[in-house]
C-alpha cells in the first residue's frame, strides 16, 4: 500500500483542529452552563475571573472585561492542582482506566462529523471531516456506546456500594436508550438512502433541511419552482410527521445517553452520595465531566447534522456561494458551530427546566414509549415514502393496519405500566 | 382521624403527552433569563440589583445604608462630648468576654490631669478581632457606656497582628458618642 502523504498530513491537521474545537466547546459548555443557569435563576454567575498576574510578581491582576470567560481555565487549573487521591480499596487498573474510557469514545465520534463544506486545496476537495465514512451514524452509535463501559467500570472499580449503584443505573439507562436512539433515525436514513454524513448534509443543502423543507432544487417554498412536482412536494411535507417524531425521540435519547437532566439518575447526591464518580478526585473526576460535555457536543453535532442541515446556511444561499473556496468552508464551519452552540444552550435550558424522572418512569419511557413509538414511526415513514409505488389504496390499507397495531400496542403498554403488584414482593 | 383517600388527578390526553408542560416550563425559564439579562427580574429594584438578575455585586455595591441601627459589628470604644475616654479600665468586659478577645492594660490618670477624679483609663486596650464573636456582652456589661458594637463588618487583614485592634483603632471606629449619661461631668 502506498503511503498517501498529503492525505496523512491533511488528516493530522484535521484531527488536531477538530479535537481542539471539541475541547474548546467543552469549556464553552462549562461557561454556558454556569452563566446561563445563573441568569435563568436571576443570578449573575461567575463573572470576574481574571488573569492572575499578581502571582507572577506583577502589581495588579489583569481584569479583562470579558464577563468571566476565563472561568473554564480557572476550573481546569483547580482540577489539575487538586490532590489526586486514590482510595486504597479500589481496583486500581480499572479505576484508572474508567475516566479515559468515558472521554475517548466521545472524542472519537467527532471523527465522522462533517464540520464544514469540502475545501479545495490544489485541485483536490478535502472534506472537513476526519473520516468521511460511509457508515457515519453507525460508527457514532458503536463508539459512543463504549462510554457505558467507562461509567460502569468507574462504579464497579470504586469498590464502594453507592458508586456501584450509580454505575449500574447508568449502564441500564444507556443501553435502554440506545435502542430508541438507533431506531429513531431509521426513517431519516431511509429518506436519505445512505449513511454517509457528508452526503446527508449535501442532500439537505439541495433539498432543504430535514426539519425545514422550505426549499428544494426548484427554489424556495413560496416560488412556483418548489411545486414543479406537486406530488413529490406534498409527500416531502407529509414526511415531516414521522421526521418530527424521530427528532423528538432522538433528541430525548441523546439527553439520556449523555446522562444529563432530566435523565441524570447515575449522579445523585441524595441517594448515591455523588454517583459513579464518588471516589474520584482531581483530574480523573474532571475527565468524567469532560466526557459528559464532549458527548453533549457530539450529540448536538449529530442532531444538527441529521436534522438541521449540518453546516449549510440554508434557504438556497449555499448554492450562490462558490464551492470549495476556503472562506466558504470557514463560513460553513462557523454556521455549524453556531448551530451546535444553539443546541448546547437548548440542552442547558432543558436541564434547568425539566424535573428529573423517577427511575421506573425513565425505564417506562425508554422501553414502553420510545421503543414502540420509534418502531411504529419507521413504518409510518415507510408508508409515506411508498406512496408512489403502493398507490392510495395500498397506503390507506397500510395505514389502517398500522393504526390497529398502534392501538393494540398502547393497550399492551398500558397493562405493562399498570400498578406494580404488591404480592410480588 | 378519618382516613382521607387522595385521588390522583385525572390527566387529559394533552397533559399525558407531557410536551406542553415542558414547553410551558421552557417559556418560564427563558422569560427569567431574558428578564434577568435586562435587569428587570422580580425584586431587582428592591434588592438593588447590579443589572443582572437580582444580585448585588459585593465590593462595588454595598448594603451599608440599609444596615439597621442595632447591627452588631466590630466592638469599639467611644469618647464623650469633651473628648474624654469613657473607659475607666474596670476590666469587666475583659472578664465577661466569652472568647477572651479583649485585653486591657489599666493605667492611672495623673493628678494634674483635667479628669484626675476618674482615676483610671486604659493604657492599652486590645480587641483581637479573630477571636471576637460579636456577642455584644462587652457593651452590655460596661458600667460606663464606653464600648459599643458598631456597624463595621468588613474587618480584614493580611496577618494576625493586623487583626488585633489597638486603642487608637478602636477610638477611630467608635468616634464620639453624645447623649449618654455623663456621671463624671459637672452638672451644668
Amino acid at each position: 500500500m502506498d503511503l498517501d502523504l498529503p492525505f496523512l498530513i491533511a488528516s493530522l491537521i484535521k484531527i488536531g483542529v477538530f479535537i481542539g474545537i471539541t475541547m474548546t466547546f467543552v469549556s464553552v459548555c462549562v461557561i454556558f452552563e454556569r452563566r446561563f443557569s445563573a441568569i435563568i435563576q436571576d443570578r449573575v454567575g461567575p463573572n470576574r475571573t481574571m488573569i492572575p498576574l499578581s502571582i507572577l510578581g506583577f502589581k495588579k491582576d489583569l481584569a479583562l472585561p470579558i464577563g468571566g470567560l476565563t472561568q473554564p481555565v480557572a476550573d481546569g487549573l483547580k482540577f489539575i492542582l487538586k490532590e489526586d487521591f486514590t482510595p486504597s480499596y479500589v481496583r486500581k487498573f480499572f479505576f484508572w482506566l474508567a475516566p479515559a474510557l468515558v472521554v475517548v469514545p466521545a472524542l472519537l465520534t467527532m471523527a465522522v462529523i462533517p464540520f464544514g463544506s469540502p475545501m479545495e486545496i490544489g485541485s483536490e476537495y478535502i472534506p472537513l471531516a476526519v473520516a468521511d465514512l460511509n457508515v457515519g451514524p453507525l460508527f457514532i452509535f458503536a463508539i459512543a456506546s463504549l462510554a457505558v463501559y467507562g461509567i460502569t467500570l468507574a462504579g464497579w472499580a470504586s469498590n464502594s456500594k453507592y458508586p456501584f449503584f450509580g454505575g449500574v443505573r447508568s449502564c441500564a439507562q444507556m443501553i435502554s436508550y440506545e435502542i430508541a436512539l438507533g431506531l429513531s433515525i431509521i426513517p431519516v436514513l431511509m429518506f436519505f438512502g445512505g449513511l454517509n454524513l457528508g452526503q446527508i448534509v449535501d442532500d439537505q443543502v439541495a433539498n432543504g433541511w430535514l426539519l425545514l423543507p422550505l426549499w428544494n432544487e426548484g427554489g424556495l417554498i413560496v416560488t412556483p419552482g418548489y411545486w414543479a412536482d406537486p406530488g413529490e412536494a406534498i409527500q416531502r411535507l407529509l414526511l415531516l410527521v414521522p421526521i418530527v417524531i424521530s427528532f423528538v425521540i432522538f433528541t430525548t435519547s441523546i439527553f439520556a445517553e449523555t446522562n444529563r437532566m432530566p435523565f441524570d439518575l447515575p449522579e445523585c447526591e441524595t441517594e448515591l452520595v455523588g454517583g459513579y464518580h464518588t471516589e474520584y478526585s482531581s483530574m480523573k473526576f474532571a475527565l468524567f465531566f469532560m466526557g459528559e460535555y464532549a458527548a453533549m457536543v457530539v450529540g448536538s453535532a449529530l442532531i444538527v447534522t441529521l436534522f438541521l442541515g449540518g453546516w449549510s446556511i440554508g434557504f438556497g444561499i449555499d448554492q450562490l456561494l462558490p464551492t470549495g473556496a476556503w472562506w466558504v468552508s470557514l463560513l460553513h464551519l462557523g454556521v455549524f458551530l453556531g448551530k451546535v452552540t444553539f443546541f448546547i444552550l437548548f440542552f442547558i435550558l432543558v436541564r434547568w427546566t425539566v424535573p428529573r424522572f423517577r427511575y421506573d418512569q425513565l425505564m417506562n419511557l425508554g422501553w414502553i414509549v420510545f421503543f414502540e413509538a420509534a418502531l411504529i414511526n419507521v413504518f409510518l415513514a415507510a408508508l409515506v415514502m411508498a406512496y408512489p409505488s403502493l398507490g392510495l389504496i395500498g397506503v390507506l390499507v397500510g395505514f389502517a393496519l398500522l393504526l390497529t397495531v398502534t392501538i393494540l400496542l398502547i393497550k399492551i403498554a398500558k397493562g405493562a405500566t399498570g400498578k406494580p403488584s404488591v404480592t410480588a414482593v | 382521624m378519618a382516613i382521607v383517600k387522595v385521588e390522583r388527578p385525572k390527566l387529559s390526553a394533552g397533559e399525558k403527552i407531557y410536551f406542553g408542560a415542558i414547553l410551558k416550563g421552557m417559556v418560564i425559564t427563558l422569560r427569567h433569563a431574558f428578564r434577568s439579562l435586562a435587569g428587570k427580574s422580580t425584586g431587582a429594584e428592591t434588592l438593588k440589583s447590579s443589572g443582572i438578575g437580582v444580585t448585588m455585586q459585593y465590593p462595588e455595591q454595598k448594603w451599608d445604608d440599609q444596615m439597621p441601627e442595632y447591627y452588631r459589628g466590630a466592638p469599639a470604644l467611644v469618647t464623650d462630648e469633651q473628648d474624654r475616654e469613657r473607659c475607666v479600665s474596670c476590666q469587666l468586659c475583659e472578664f465577661i468576654c466569652p472568647p477572651k478577645a479583649i485585653k486591657i492594660t489599666p493605667g492611672e490618670i495623673p493628678s494634674d490631669d483635667e479628669w484626675a477624679k476618674v482615676e483610671k483609663r486604659p493604657k492599652e486596650f486590645e480587641i483581637d478581632m479573630i477571636r471576637c464573636i460579636y456577642c455584644g456582652m462587652c457593651e452590655e456589661v460596661c458600667p460606663e457606656q464606653a464600648i459599643y458594637l458598631r456597624p463595621d463588618y468588613a474587618i480584614t487583614g493580611t496577618n494576625r497582628s493586623e487583626m488585633v485592634h489597638d486603642k487608637k483603632r478602636l477610638y477611630e471606629i467608635g468616634g464620639k458618642r453624645v447623649g449618654l449619661v455623663n456621671k463624671w461631668n459637672e452638672l451644668k
